[in-house]
């Protein structure tokens, strides 16, 4: 029986989700362990997405002319989803080579590194979107019936954290430039996508909308933060963001199953 | 049922410098033209043509000199590594135990180490919480249970490791020689615990260069030599093989009496565990 079966990848991951404690017990504990001994623990993750928020949501808003009851909330939510990916980018090519010795001395399933890896980020994601509803009962924004659609953008969104995570994860283990390439990329990618600035500015000032629509993260955080925002739900973002996870989760369960067996022989 | 069967098994350890393992090589390999065979990932066989099968009940002992592939071995029989030609069917919950520090965080306290290694241990929560008082009790660490790990001295760490290494129920126990390091007066007291261990679960097998401890735990044994099986059979016979003379000529009239006991009835030791 070969490793290499589809079999054997699916185990994987149903293996890995049964282990719900083991998982869910390290991501909790990465957080908390970042914050031990501090006084506030894990409320600084809240408080320092909300200076960067309130900051650079005032200075945009007067840099870009904009009025700051609609730009902060944008900038707000737009940050708080940006987070979320760039998280599970940028950990994702590092989560087994950072897990050496776990995986050199206690057999687990792949999964269970990729689960407790998109569990970490989900509750980063969630302490910080208490700046969300701060903002929201300041800013008294326009919501509707539609921000219900808020709670499936976020479910697709960690969704795509799992399959980034074991695709990166797993050929980074391999090729040990991938993590700085794609450490060095985020920055670029962060200036690139309509986070602090928003597409219709661009349009205005002559440039092209498709500048800012070529770009997938563009649509991962509109699919968001137009349900959160009481914005109108664009069709095009929820398609794109349904098709790449698709064809993301195809990617990367190929490649679990090509090469979930070789990582420990990588790491 | 708890069973272990590895066929034909080999693995091979690529081994990638830093050129190789970055994708310049690759791309620029290509582009560049002829590099030819050097271009290559070199391999270290580590193991080859291993066929091994153990049933619920055995006791093996693994022995062999540093470097004869051992630990690697363990690691197939865990399944941390798949066989890279032959195959390897693992039935069971394993527990390896291969380095009693790994998984153990010295920022959060011994009683939360506690839960943490026995969940990689295939424990629950609430089945580790049932037995802090137990491994409490065997550590002697009392109150220091509730401080961060990073303040327990060595001792402190082996003596939280090894309680509660020895208070699970495996299916599959799998034990390297490292757990050796520790003072011979708490080996002593660890002994009994580990003994108890290994009649609770299913199967074992032991890395060790202990003849004594070997005696004591294990009743048939597998030779390694360079990366081959070079022997399997009883304890006693491939030991003598091993080491060219009857290894128990002098052993603790202890040892020789619980060896005597798994010649007349095997499986008297080990029966309460059936399944």
């Amino acid at each position: 029986m070969s490793s290499r079966s589809w079999r054997k990848a699916f185990n994987d991951i149903t293996e890995g989700t049964k282990q719900r404690q083991l998982w869910a017990h390290l991501g909790w504990q990465d957080i908390k362990q970042r914050y031990r001994r501090s006084v506030i623990g894990p409320l600084w993750i809240t408080i320092s997405m909300g200076m960067t928020v309130t900051a650079l949501g005032i200075l945009y808003a007067k840099l870009f002319g904009q009025d700051l009851a609609t730009h902060l909330p944008y900038v707000a939510v737009g940050f708080i989803v940006w987070g979320f990916i760039s998280g599970c980018l940028t950990d994702g090519t590092e989560v087994f080579i950072q897990n050496e010795g776990l995986m050199k001395h206690l057999p687990a399933p792949l999964s269970v590194h990729i689960l407790r890896l998109t569990w970490r980020q989900t509750l980063l994601f969630g302490h910080n979107m208490v700046i969300y509803f701060i903002v929201l009962a300041i800013m008294r924004m326009p919501i509707n019936l539609s921000v219900v659609l808020a709670i499936p953008a976020i479910v697709l969104m960690v969704a795509n954290g799992a399959w980034v995570a074991t695709l990166f994860g797993i050929i980074s283990t391999r090729f040990r430039d991938i993590p700085p390439v794609i450490g060095s990329l985020m920055q670029l990618i962060f200036f690139m996508t309509p986070i602090v600035w928003n597409a219709e500015i661009l349009e205005e000032r002559g440039g092209s909308l498709s500048l800012a629509k070529i770009n997938p993260l563009y649509h991962y955080i509109e699919v968001i933060r137009d349900p959160l925002l009481g914005s109108d739900i664009v069709l095009t973002n929820w398609i794109v963001v349904g098709g790449i996870t698709v064809v993301g989760w195809i990617l990367a369960l190929l490649v679990l199953r090509n090469y979930r067996a070789r990582v420990t022989y990588w790491i | 049922m708890v069973s272990i069967d590895v066929w034909n098994a080999a693995v091979d350890f690529p081994i990638f410098d830093a050129k190789s393992r970055s994708l310049k090589k690759k791309v620029l390999g290509k582009t560049g033209g002829q590099i030819g065979t050097d271009a290559k990932v070199p391999i270290i066989e580590a193991l080859h043509d291993i066929n091994i099968s153990i049933r619920h009940g055995e006791r093996v002992a693994l022995i062999g000199h540093n470097g004869a592939g051992k630990s690697t071995l363990l690691r197939v029989l865990s399944g941390i590594y798949e066989p890279t030609r032959g195959s390897a069917r693992i039935e069971g919950k394993v527990a390896p135990v291969f380095d009693l520090g790994v998984g153990m965080d010295p920022e959060i306290s011994g009683r939360e180490n506690i839960i943490i290694r026995g969940l990689f241990l295939g424990m629950t929560r609430r089945q580790m919480e049932k037995r802090i008082d137990d491994i409490a009790d065997f550590s002697d660490l009392g109150r220091y249970l509730e401080m961060p790990l990073r303040t327990y001295s060595t001792g402190m760490r082996v003596r939280l490791a090894l309680g509660v290494v020895t208070s699970i129920d495996p299916e599959i126990l799998l034990l390297d020689e490292g757990i050796g390091a520790v003072d011979a007066e708490f080996l002593e007291k660890a002994k009994s615990r580990l003994n108890e261990l290994v009649k609770r679960s299913g199967m074992l097998v032991f890395a060790s260069h202990s003849d004594e401890f070997l005696a004591e735990l294990c009743s048939s044994a597998v030779w390694m030599e360079k990366g081959q099986i070079k022997e399997q059979g009883p304890l006693r016979e491939v030991l003598t093989h091993y080491k060219g003379k009857d290894p128990f000529e002098n052993l603790s009239p202890r040892a020789l009496a619980r060896m005597q006991d798994d010649e007349s009835d095997p499986t008297a030791t080990i029966g309460s565990n059936e399944g």
